[in-house]
């Protein structure tokens, strides 16, 4: 195992400065834009639900940029991921190498996005005049499951895609309507309780409550609360790595 | 002798059939009105041979006589449906040379990450870098994107790459006919040396002069069915020879 990892820690490497190199082209600019798109959108549904429309949510602003920083996240690790397998065909048929290398190193450049937009988050949170508090500290956990789960979302659509070409549009679609469904810009405080309930289904509403619940409202969410999230992100990998496991021969055959 | 390689028996089919590309409304369409079908194209059947340290084996046969599949099973990148491969050390696989590198990327990145394929350190790749480039006699083109290059260029890199290490089993599919004749001179000889350094090697070529001159084992195969395998390289080329001009296979 160790052997292993050392083995294809040189691979895994390369393959993130690849992706990095061809995401950005060597341009600074490059990265600023994909902090600046999400920064934007941020700013359209602001003035659009905060002002035109008016919310009574408390630290409107924070509640928006929360959901919006978690879903950006999962929405650019998944829709990017999926095609990673595929992409990557010319050298996997070609070479023996671990195929969720790829996935691994496209899920990196996602990362660094959200970690940049979460640096902008910090920053809005500071100029709201939230006090900063231990509690914070909390948040790695939602964090890591967060990747957890996007990595196995991506297991999952990547080997999905290889079978069936269409599931970018089918992912593009699902992924708007996941977007509707998590709450970034409305609150559920007035829904009747099984709507509520209905809304733990969609693991990510629950890393967008986590996040509320801590920065906005500085309460820790409940124990089983914590349980739920790592069991989504544990059964997604699972999938994923099953699929992986499962169909490692059958892939060759399909691009 | 010292076994590196061991084939015994395999058999490899190929799924083929109308299932690619197909998307998943179709394919639910397909299995719904029982209009599905994947073939089974046996391109490789019942194939066996084995190979000793330092020796070389030709792999010889027309196009589509399973030469390719073969090599993809021995290097792991395919599994064989029956019969079982044993490999006693590393296996380094060029096949189709000018492949998976990226056209963005600049001619030392690009080494890099064809390195990091085949297995190499960061450190040994860092110390061979020069060596590399200038076998390749690419030191003026270094930092330009992999695109710019000529295919010869591009197979020559992807040649002094893969031949840096001494990997127990080396496998090479039609890259000797890489570059221009200064170049095929130079890889001949690197080839040599690897050779004599005691590496197992297979080389799949078409130029039967080529194989008469390197190689010590051959084996013959047609439509994935193995028609000869031994060390008589004269015999088994002079009857793969009468087969091109007859169309006939004798039988030895």
């Amino acid at each position: 195992m160790l052997q292993k990892y050392k083995q294809y820690r040189f691979l895994f490497e390369e393959l993130v400065k690849r992706d990095f190199t061809k995401k950005y082209k060597r341009t600074i600019l490059g990265m600023a834009w994909s902090v600046i798109s999400p920064l934007v959108n941020l700013l359209i549904m602001w003035m659009v639900f905060g002002k035109l429309l008016g919310s009574n949510v408390n630290h409107y602003a924070i509640y928006l940029f929360s959901g919006q920083l978690i879903f950006a996240y999962f929405s650019d690790a998944t829709n990017l991921g999926m095609t990673s397998l595929v992409s990557n065909a010319s050298v996997f048929t070609k070479v023996n190498v671990p195929k969720y290398l790829f996935l691994f190193s496209q899920n990196v450049s996602s990362l660094i996005n959200f970690a940049l937009t979460l640096l902008i988050y910090f920053l809005f949170v500071a100029v709201e005049g939230i006090p900063f508090t231990w509690k914070f500290l909390l948040l790695v956990y939602p964090i890591l499951c967060l990747v957890i789960f996007n990595l196995g979302m991506g297991l999952i659509l990547s080997a999905l895609y290889v079978f069936f070409r269409d599931m970018q549009y089918l992912w593009g679609i699902a992924t708007q309507l996941i977007m509707w469904l998590s709450a970034i810009f409305y609150s559920i405080d007035t829904f009747p309780p099984t709507a509520k309930n209905l809304f733990l289904l969609n693991p990510l509403y629950l890393f967008i409550r986590y996040f509320r619940k801590i920065v906005i409202e500085g309460v820790i969410p409940a124990p089983q609360f914590h349980l739920l999230m790592l069991l989504d992100a544990l059964l997604a990998f699972g999938i994923g790595a099953w699929m992986y496991k499962r169909y490692n021969a059958e892939f060759l055959y399909y691009v | 002798m010292e076994k590196i390689l061991e084939v015994s028996h395999v058999t490899i089919g190929y799924k083929i059939g109308d299932f690619r590309d197909i998307g998943l409304k179709e394919w639910t369409v397909r299995h719904l009105t029982r209009n599905y079908h994947v073939e089974i194209f046996q391109a490789v059947h019942d194939v066996s041979f084995e190979l000793n340290k330092g020796e070389m084996l030709g792999i010889i046969g027309g196009n589509g006589a399973g030469k390719s599949t073969l090599l993809k099973a021995v290097s792991g990148i395919m599994e064989p449906t029956a019969g079982s491969i044993t490999r006693r050390g590393g296996v380094s696989a060029l096949l189709e040379l000018g492949s998976g590198f990226d056209g963005d990327l600049t001619v030392t990145e690009n080494a890099y990450l064809r390195g990091a394929m085949l297995g190499y350190t960061r450190a040994f790749m860092d110390e061979m870098i020069g060596q590399i480039i200038d076998f390749a006699e690419l030191r003026e083109f270094a930092g330009r994107p992999f695109k710019q290059l000529s295919t010869g260029m591009q197979s020559r890199l992807a040649f002094s790459i893969a031949s840096l290490v001494q990997p127990e089993i080396l496998i090479l599919d039609e890259v000797l006919s890489v570059g221009d004749g200064a170049f095929r001179e130079k890889s001949a000889k690197k080839m040599r040396e690897i050779i004599g350094g005691g590496a197992a090697t297979i080389l799949v070529s078409h130029s039967l002069e080529q194989v008469r001159e390197l190689c010590s084992k051959v084996l013959w195969l047609n439509r994935g069915e193995q028609i000869a395998f031994g060390s008589d390289v004269e015999g088994i080329c002079a009857g793969y020879e009468d087969f091109l001009a007859t169309g006939r296979i004798a039988q030895p």
